[in-house]
């Protein structure tokens, strides 16, 4: 590991993908507009073009379609771009409704953090257990819980102590690894990026301070090297005659020279004879970096392969069990033929069951739904066609998830994450259905 | 600006990420790479902008040590810098590539498209642009758009499916989960695909820096004969300025954003090298439509509408 060490000090953690899930009520898009303005990352045409009366409204700098801003509501995920001197953040804007559901799975997909919104006055409502069993689903690393609209109940630091344990409780219960809870006032700019005036019982960061310090450096040593291959590079041409290198981005762990290394799903062996790191040799590369392999023996890989460590080779199958987020207008039922894409690679499939729907309140099971339709989170069984190498979406979101495809006209059906179950890793409800699966 | 902090728990976890730069290049690679494995056809629009000639670098970078496996179009207004049409035959010629042009000149001068009032010709683009994908049969069109520049781009896909009239509905956009991209698409459709689409403009420039990339000169600051019109320094030139009223003056400027001479600004710079480029891009308080483009001025949702329509 010692070259790899040597990398790790001369690299660091500084973009940080996040997610927000709220509705305009909670004052989610007030927020954004708040760390956006605040940590001066709007400009001053932009601001003109929101300010009405002489006051900006904050809200209005997210929302950029020409129907968000008639009917004021988010429709679509936006993302946004800030920095500040610590951090680059990408901000996955998402809306809140129960009829957008897919668009906050979209945004939470590649969220390293989500910022759940509930508004002081009305604490823990359906749809915050819906955000936190969507952040939970996804795997999201790092929740918060921004308490939002203090003024409102007067600063008063019982209700927001309420409200953060009830949230912290039932969202541990779900099995999301970590909560931070903070009292803020979005309107007001309270513990948006300045600590409060108004909140000296708080001690905590504020949402920027959090933003800007929270660790999402990828953990290589638990992570088992994964390399979906996008494209066969052969030049063919004087000055490289023979180079034929396997090019991807490196889902999960590091690859080093030298190193045994399996072809998935044929099976072969070989080791990894050089990589290239965008026209540079290097000795180590690691996720997610866009890398070619060179392989000491010449053996048949195409696009959709999966080159992994020979110790650390996952099973190949062809049946599936995942959890999905339905994000066609169209309902997806049993027997439904698909197209799966897993990685780089494509294969026919068919629906074989849907054991269940999941009520978003908590994710208890509805069994035997018959069909998902629009939004519906539900468990699968899947056929595959050909047997794929796929992981638990539990260790790794990029090669344990797939989507479901229309073969017809190309549309996105399905957002899938492969596993037994669905949240937590033990059970911690005790109403087990008969289907055989907990959560 | 980003500058680098330390990783607490780095080196005992044995973790790492990559420098922001670092990782904007490995997604764009990966997404160059997609479209070579998915598609038959795909072509980068290439202007002679800043944003497209990254695009160009990226796409070099993704497939060496061999060619990039897509040609280039561009889409000649007939309003072009001339700095920029020479980069841009010097370019094609460095590295080989196969350069297809779609001209509105043509366009208005076979009576297709009429000349505009107020002689920009931005707009009149999406007629040549989109004829010239259907007869070519191009299945993906690489666009230098940033979901930065602009509120209806910060609801852009990576990949923009668009029917054969090129349109796009951002009502029926298919959702983007993970980095699984799906291309799929019925004949006469294609994909507008945007690699840039988490960059921002200081990326770019951060970018150009770290690499060495060379560019058009008008990004610069240099002399230059410029009038006022609709609170832009707009070039002096043949295309229509100035007209009565008007007067040319000589300004030390240059260019951020890189359109048709009839509706790109110039803005009051002596940024003369990319560093000196990023300080000022750092301290503005105008974002580089806002401050260089007419165009984006005609309406709020001007951007959101010409997209529909099948536009950059």
């Amino acid at each position: 590991m010692t070259a790899l060490e040597t990398r790790v000090a001369t690299t660091t953690a500084d973009t940080l993908r996040l997610a927000t899930a709220g509705s305009v009520d909670d004052g989610k898009s007030t927020l954004v507009g708040r760390l956006l303005h605040d940590s001066k990352s709007v400009l001053a045409d932009q601001l003109e073009s929101v300010t009405r009366h002489g006051t900006p409204d904050l809200a209005l700098l997210t929302d950029g379609l020409r129907a968000e801003r008639e009917q004021g509501i988010t429709i679509d995920v936006a993302y946004r771009y800030f920095a500040t001197p610590r951090r680059r953040f990408i901000l996955a804007d998402t809306p809140g409704h129960v009829q957008y559901t897919r668009n906050m799975v979209t945004g939470a997909s590649t969220a390293e953090l989500t910022v759940i919104l509930v508004d002081a006055r009305n604490g823990v409502v359906e749809q915050t257990r819906r955000h936190a069993a969507i952040a939970a689903l996804l795997r999201v690393p790092h929740v918060v819980l921004a308490v939002n609209k203090m003024d409102l109940v007067g600063y008063a630091e019982s209700v927001f102590a309420a409200i953060a344990e009830e949230f912290t409780a039932y969202a541990t219960e779900l099995g999301v690894p970590e909560v931070t809870a903070i009292p803020i006032s979005a309107l007001e700019g309270d513990n948006v990026v300045e600590p409060s005036a108004h909140m000296d019982w708080y001690g905590g960061p504020t949402v920027l301070e959090h933003l800007e310090t929270v660790p999402v450096a990828h953990d290589l040593a638990h992570c088992q090297a994964r390399l979906p291959v996008q494209y066969v590079i052969r030049p063919q041409s004087a000055e490289h005659p023979d180079y034929r290198g396997y090019a991807g981005q490196i889902a999960a762990g590091a690859f080093r020279v030298g190193e045994s290394v399996t072809v998935l799903p044929s099976g072969r062996a070989t080791r990894i004879a050089g990589i290239d790191l965008l026209g540079r040799s290097v000795d180590v590369a690691w996720t997610p970096q866009s890398v070619t392999l060179l392989l000491e023996d010449d053996i048949d890989i195409s696009r959709g392969d999966l080159i992994v460590p020979s110790k650390d080779a996952p099973p190949t199958t062809q049946d599936i069990e995942a959890t999905v987020c339905h994000v066609a207008d169209e309902p997806l039922r049993v027997g439904h033929r698909v197209l799966l894409k897993h990685g780089t690679r494509t294969v026919k499939a068919i629906v074989k069951d849907i054991p269940s729907r999941l009520t978003l309140d908590d994710l208890s099971p509805h069994p035997h739904p018959g069909q998902l339709a629009a939004n519906d989170i539900g468990r699968v069984k899947i056929r595959t066609a050909e047997p794929l190498p796929v992981d638990s979406y539990a260790d790794s979101r990029r090669t344990g998830s797939f989507l479901l495809i229309d073969p017809a006209d190309g549309t996105t059906l399905t957002a899938g994450m492969v596993g037994a179950s669905c949240t937590a890793p033990e059970p911690v409800r005790n109403e087990t259905t008969d289907d055989g699966w907990d959560l | 600006m980003t500058v680098l902090t330390p990783s607490p728990s780095g080196l005992t976890h044995s973790a790492c990420a990559l420098s922001h730069l670092d990782a904007l290049e490995s997604e764009a690679v990966h997404i160059f790479r997609e479209v070579a494995g998915e598609f038959e056809n795909p072509v980068i629009l290439f202007s002679g902008g800043k944003d497209s000639i990254v695009m160009l670098h990226l796409a070099l970078k993704a497939f060496t040590p061999a060619p990039v496996p897509f040609a280039l179009l561009h889409v000649d207004t007939g309003h072009n810098f001339p700095e920029v049409l020479d980069f841009r035959d010097r370019t094609v010629e460095q590295h080989g590539l196969r350069l297809h042009v779609a001209s509105v000149q043509d366009y208005i001068d076979r009576g297709v498209l009429k000349e505009r009032p107020d002689g920009t010709r931005n707009p009149l683009q999406t007629l040549p642009l989109t004829e010239k994908i259907q007869a070519e049969r191009f299945d993906a069109v690489f666009g230098g758009g940033r979901r930065d520049e602009e509120k209806a781009r910060a609801k852009e896909r990576v990949f923009s499916l668009r029917d054969e009239f090129s349109q796009w509905d951002p009502r029926r956009q298919r959702p983007e989960l993970w980095n699984l991209y799906n291309g799929r698409h019925a004949p006469g459709e294609h994909v507008r695909v945007f690699p840039l689409s988490n960059w921002t403009e200081l990326d770019v420039w951060q970018y150009i820096a770290r690499e060495g990339i060379e560019l058009p000169s008008i990004y610069f600051a240099h002399e230059r004969e410029v009038f006022r019109r609709g609170g832009m320094w707009l070039t002096a030139g043949e295309w229509g300025g100035p007209k009565d009223g008007e007067t040319v003056e000589k300004r030390l400027v240059r260019y951020r954003t890189v359109g048709d001479m009839s509706c790109t600004g110039a803005v009051d710079s002596d940024a003369d090298t990319v560093e000196k480029v990023i300080a000022e891009i750092a301290a503005s308080r105008l974002t580089e439509r806002g401050a260089t483009r007419a165009d984006d001025k005609l309406s709020e949702a001007a951007m959101e509408d010409r997209k529909r329509e099948g536009y950059f």
